[in-house]
Formats: structure tokens, sequence, C-alpha cells
């Protein structure tokens, strides 16, 4: 009875997580053109999609942003991650504090100070103002996954590597690295999500000429949705979940002895 | 020590320029009028009746998005930590799999979910129950907030509950305390972090949000965080917009300290 009560709670929150992309899924089947009404099963949606070149355009903008600024976000993150080892505990408690600044503050204000920012330096609104800003609020993101990892390391073990003659480089990439690899993957991973789904802070940051998805969506709201854009997001989240399962399958060796190790 | 050096210095040049400047930005402007002269009146705006109201209303709206967040993720998660899944990253992936639909689309669907003749209202008139009338109403922008930040209420929580010793608990219990006390005296005040943190991450957003009351309020019902944005994109009066921002992140830093009194290593995070 115990058993069921939890289930049926867990079964309850699930469906409410997943309704609405239920919906989104049946509405890029949906040959009716307006959300209201179910005109039959199609699959035109999907095929006049490879057509649109605004969203195609829209597309390239958000994944190449997501995985700029997330690859710069994790080298700056991870660097900033070793600098903190060696730092006094008041200069690392200023770091993490400011570190939390974008991660608690809210995405509005962000986004407004960015765009005060551009303002007053003159810099033209565009793609790289879009790129700096999620790159502002993806090294957090790095920053809270790389340093727990970093916390577990025996600082030992990259003594001993120098002293048998390593560089610091190399003995960084063979000793450190390794260990702290899952961490600096993680934070990657958050950071090209976040990115791939913001919207409040790009809504402030972006130039009139550029749009991600999320912006291009925020304009047609008004409108009306273009269903080609559910057929996209349906194709988005089914090759997220496909990635998921390669992962698991393949990944899932590998990640029982990193369990293993960490306990 | 030109190492260390080279490796903090990107950060804390990227840290100074685009996160604490831009904020001295943001008060700067608060603080000034468009002659540049000090002013206190982009502050004090917030008391007019228009403001005020926004201002209240989403107060209200966001305490009880977080309350509801929180009565629903708790046992949630207490559930998901009792249960000996072998890999926690399968719970995270739950939750943040929605993430990868995009959030516009997401809040949106509840539209088509919650209209007179949505989906929702077909099944309730299939069962013979009465409509659900609330898409355009305050009801409906909580619902968005419940949908959309309930993870970040549910994650903190999970991770502060896994990381309490099962010896602990066990050690209760051998002690002679009922499943209640073990749940007060020991389970609860050790999930404290965890909740301080939930509480945060979906007050600040919830309360300083403008896309879900756009998206399911209809244009009629104006919370705060729209009033700021329109400020800064239509009135273009970035003055205003800048001031009542102040007025924001007063709540803002309150959370902030509350959440550094009650969690100072950082237990209740999220990752």
């Amino acid at each position: 009875m115990k058993n069921f009560i939890k289930r049926f709670y867990i079964g309850i929150i699930f469906v409410f997580l997943y309704a609405p992309i239920v919906t989104l899924i049946a509405l890029s089947f949906n040959s009716s053109k307006t959300r209201a009404k179910w005109g039959g099963f199609t699959f035109k949606w999907y095929a006049s999609l490879l057509q649109d070149e605004i969203i195609l355009q829209a597309l390239w903008n958000t994944l190449i942003i997501a995985f700029l600024s997330s690859l710069i976000a994790t080298v700056i993150g991870t660097a900033a991650c070793v600098a903190m080892q060696s730092m006094s505990r008041k200069m690392r408690a200023l770091f993490m504090g400011i570190t939390n600044i974008p991660m608690l503050n809210a995405d509005i204000v962000t986004g407004i100070s960015l765009m005060l920012l551009y303002i007053s330096l003159g810099v033209r609104f565009g793609f790289s103002t879009i790129l700096l800003s999620h790159i502002t609020f993806n090294i957090p993101y790095v920053i809270l996954s790389v340093m727990p990892r970093m916390k577990q390391l025996n600082p030992h073990t990259y003594e001993a590597a120098l002293d048998l003659g390593a560089s610091h480089v190399y003995a960084f990439f063979k000793v450190v690295f390794p260990d702290i690899l899952p961490g600096v993957l993680t934070g990657f991973l958050m950071a090209f999500t976040m990115s791939l789904d913001d919207f409040i802070i790009t809504h402030f940051t972006k130039g009139a000429g550029i749009d991600t998805l999320s912006t291009k969506i925020y304009t047609e709201v008004k409108k009306g949705i273009k269903p080609e854009m559910y057929a996209l997001s349906t194709i988005i989240f089914i090759a997220v979940i496909c990635l998921l399962l390669i992962i698991n399958i393949f990944g899932k060796k590998s990640a029982q002895k990193d369990m293993r190790q960490d306990n | 020590m030109n190492r260390k050096k080279a490796l903090q210095a990107p950060y804390l040049f990227w840290s100074v320029m685009f996160i604490l400047i831009p904020l001295c930005m943001i008060f700067y402007y608060g603080f000034t009028d468009k002659t540049g002269a000090f002013t206190l009146e982009n502050i004090m705006a917030i008391a007019t009746a228009e403001h005020a109201k926004a201002l209240w209303l989403s107060m209200l709206l966001s305490l009880v998005s977080t309350v509801l967040c929180l009565v629903i993720a708790y046992p949630l998660a207490m559930i998901l930590s009792s249960m000996n899944v072998s890999q926690n990253s399968f719970i995270v992936v739950i939750f943040i799999l929605p993430m990868w639909m995009n959030f516009l689309l997401r809040t949106l669907a509840w539209q088509t979910l919650l209209e007179k003749t949505g989906v929702i209202n077909n099944i309730l008139s299939f069962l013979h129950l009465p409509a659900l009338n609330i898409i355009n109403t305050p009801p409906a922008i909580i619902l968005g907030m419940v949908y959309n930040f309930l993870p970040f209420m549910v994650l903190p929580i999970y991770n502060a509950l896994v990381k309490i010793d099962k010896n602990v608990i066990n050690a209760a219990k051998d002690l002679g305390a009922n499943q209640v006390q073990t749940f007060i005296r020991i389970i609860l005040p050790l999930s404290i972090p965890g909740v301080i943190s939930g509480i945060t991450m979906v007050f600040v957003p919830a309360l300083t949000t403008f896309v879900i009351s756009t998206l399911l309020g209809g244009s009629k019902i104006l919370l705060i965080g729209n009033v700021i944005e329109q400020e800064f994109t239509r009135a273009g009066n970035w003055y205003l917009g800048s001031g009542l921002s102040i007025v924001l992140m007063i709540f803002i830093i309150v959370n902030m300290v509350l959440s550094s009194v009650f969690d100072k290593d950082g237990e209740g995070a999220i990752l």
C-alpha cells in the first residue's frame, strides 16, 4: 500500500512535468495550423521545416552560441578552479561569492545590467553580445561542478608527479585532469543546457538582426507559433533522449567504476 | 606564482567586467536622472499605485508558488531518496530533461492544456466534472511558476537528503524514536540547507519573471518583471527601469544572505 502511494505520487508529478512536452510533440503532428484544433496526423511540418531558413538560422545561432559559450566558460571556469586550490581561504570565499552572484541574481537583472554595460561601452548588439552574456552566466555552472571534484583531489599526487620530473602542464593533464574530468563534463553539459534554454538574458542583449530559437518563439507568440517550431523541438528532444540512452549504455561500465572510486 | 596568476586572471577579469561593473551600472542609472544628477525618484517610483500593485502581486504569486513547490517537492525528494536507484544521475536527468524542450514552448503548451476548450477541460467534461477556467488568471501564472521551477526545489532537497548518513537515522531508531520523531529531530534539520537553497532558487525567478505572466496571464496581469521589461524594451526609460530593479535586488540580497547563513558549506547545492 505504502509503495503504491509512493509510485502514484511520482506518477502524478511525472505526468505534470511531461504533459506539456507530450502536448508539443502531438502538436508537431497536427495538420491543422492552429493549436486549438486537431486536424489529423501529418508529417508536413517536418518537411517544411527543412525549407524554413529563418528557423534554421535561429537554430544555428542557438547551437553555435551554446557550444562556444559553454566551451569558453569551461576553460575559464576550470582554470579558475585550479587557481582557487592554492588560494587563501579568504580569497577563495571572495571568488566563490562573486561566482554565486549570477546564480542567485534574477535573470532579468543580469540581463539589463549587461545591456547597460554594452550600451555604455558602445558595443554593437548582435552575435558577440549574446555570446559574451552566455559565457558570463555559464561560468558559475562550470565552477560549481568542478569545485567539488577539485576538493576531493589528493594534492600529493600532483607534487609527486612534479618530483618525478613532470612539468606543471604535463603533471596537470596526466594527474589532475583525469580526476576532475567528470566534473568538467558535467559543467560543460549544464552550461550547454542553460545556454540553450535561456531566453531572458538573450532577450535583453541581442540586437535587432539576430534571433535565437527562444527569442524567435517569443516574437511569434502574439501571431501564433509556426508548427515547424513544434517539429523542430520534437526533433531536438528525441535526439537528446537517444543521446542519453547511448551514453547510458556505453557509459555504464565507466560510471560503475567511477562510483566505486567515490565510495 | 605567475602560473597561478595566469590561471585566475581570465576569470578575475571576466567577473569584474561582466558581473561587478554591470551591477554598478544599474546602481548608477537607478540613482541618476537623464541629466546625470543624483535622484531618488527612480527608487521612490515603486510607491506609485501601478508599480506597488505589480510588486505586491509578484510577491503574492511567488510566495504561493514557492510554498506549493516546497509542499510538492519535499515528499517527492523523500520518496526519490528512499528508492535505491543505482544511478543517482537518472533522477537528475528526469528533471533536467524537460529543459531541452524550449522553456517558452513548454510554458505555451499549458495554454493548449488549460484553454476553455483545451485538453484538460475536454477530459473533465468527459468525466462530467466542472470545467477549469484558470487561463489568463493569477492561478494559471502560479501553475506556470510551479511547473517551471519545481526541479529547482526537488534537486537541492534530494541532494541534502541522500547525503544524510543512514547510521544517524538508525541510531535514532535504536534509541527508541518513532518515525515521526526521527523525521522531525533528525531528517528535517539535516535537510534544511537543501530546503533553503530550493526556496531561493524558486522564489527569485518567480518574483522577477515576466515571461510566465505574459504567456499564461494574458496581457492584463502585470508583474513587477513586466513593468521593468517594458521600461527597458518599449519605454526606453533605463533610469526608471534600473531604479525598480534596485528595489527588486533588495529582496534578492535578503534571499542571498538567508541562504548563506543557513547553508555555509554549500551543502544544498543543486549540482
